[in-house]
């Protein structure tokens, strides 16, 4: 499964700052919310939670030690 | 498109402001439109020009000699940026690029004097807006000098790192920055300079520890 940003619904305030960010047109604004439609474009640049003024996105990273 | 008297109104600048000022004030500015990418200040160049954000974001960033980029701000709808070397003499301090497009509302140096004179309110909202520049910049300036924060995001690294099993919770560079008690900007930084130093290696949402005896060393973990 691909990782995505994790959206909440309920902080996000619809103002569409994300999607201008978005490079990859992973976001989009759908009934005043922000809404992933891209899933595979996604670059994990993590502009998206940068930007949000409300914290309704996050872009978490997975740590793991390379195997050697 | 002409300026919006909603958004004037609506930013610290000019707050409190009668009809009359916030009429003064929208005759002096313009609007400007910049796509993502498109560098709408360049660091070193005579500063002319204060710009507010009415929509997008801005980044604003000082680029070192070897190109190594430290992010300063990114500025949201209703803030400003260039104040400081606009109300100074000088040299714009700092670069800023449209991370998507953006509309912004721009202030000449020299109709900016104008307004300041003729209308005190504005000097005084101008006072409290640096003082919060001034706050954030003594805020950065802490991180950069006395704390070594690519030590304690090297230590953060550590401490969640899993074996892939996701027993262990995985970090946006935000919670890192609170657990380290520093700006999201500084962790950014500092996981750019582990990667160039072959520390770790970002795969797109993972973090990967590529040396760990490096990373521990670093961290004061013996």
């Amino acid at each position: 499964m691909t990782e995505m940003p994790l959206v909440d619904r309920e902080k996000c305030q619809g103002c569409g700052l994300c999607v201008s960010v978005c490079a990859c047109g992973t976001l989009v604004l759908a009934g005043n919310k922000v809404t992933i439609v891209k899933v595979e474009a996604c670059q994990w640049c993590t502009l998206c939670e940068a930007v949000c003024p409300n914290g309704a996105i996050r872009c978490p990273f997975e740590i793991v030690v390379e195997e050697s | 498109m002409a300026v919006q008297a909603e958004f004037i109104k609506s930013i610290p600048y000019f707050a409190g402001l009668g009809q009359a000022e916030l009429d003064a004030i929208i005759k002096f500015t313009f609007e400007k439109k910049a796509n993502r990418g498109e560098i709408v200040l360049f660091e070193g160049e005579p500063a002319e020009i204060l710009c507010f954000v009415v929509s997008g974001a801005v980044k604003v960033f000082k680029t070192s000699a070897d190109g190594k980029e430290q992010i300063l701000h990114i500025i949201r709808p209703g803030e400003s940026f260039n104040d400081v070397p606009v109300l100074g003499e000088g040299v714009n301090l700092a670069s800023a690029e449209a991370l998507g497009d953006v509309t912004l509302n721009i202030i000449k140096k020299s109709d900016l004097e104008t307004v300041l004179r003729g209308h005190p309110q504005v000097a005084l909202n101008v006072i409290q807006v640096l003082s919060q520049r001034v706050s954030h910049l003594i805020s950065l300036v802490e991180d950069l000098s006395f704390r070594h924060v690519t030590s304690r995001v090297a230590k953060i690294l550590l401490e969640y790192a899993g074996d892939g099993s996701g027993e262990k919770p995985h970090l946006t560079q935000q919670e890192m920055a609170a657990m380290i008690g520093t700006a999201r900007e500084m962790v950014g930084r500092s996981i750019k300079t582990l990667e160039e130093e072959g520390k770790i290696r970002l795969e797109r949402h993972r973090i990967i520890i590529t040396d760990k005896d490096a990373l521990k060393e670093m961290a004061g973990i013996t």
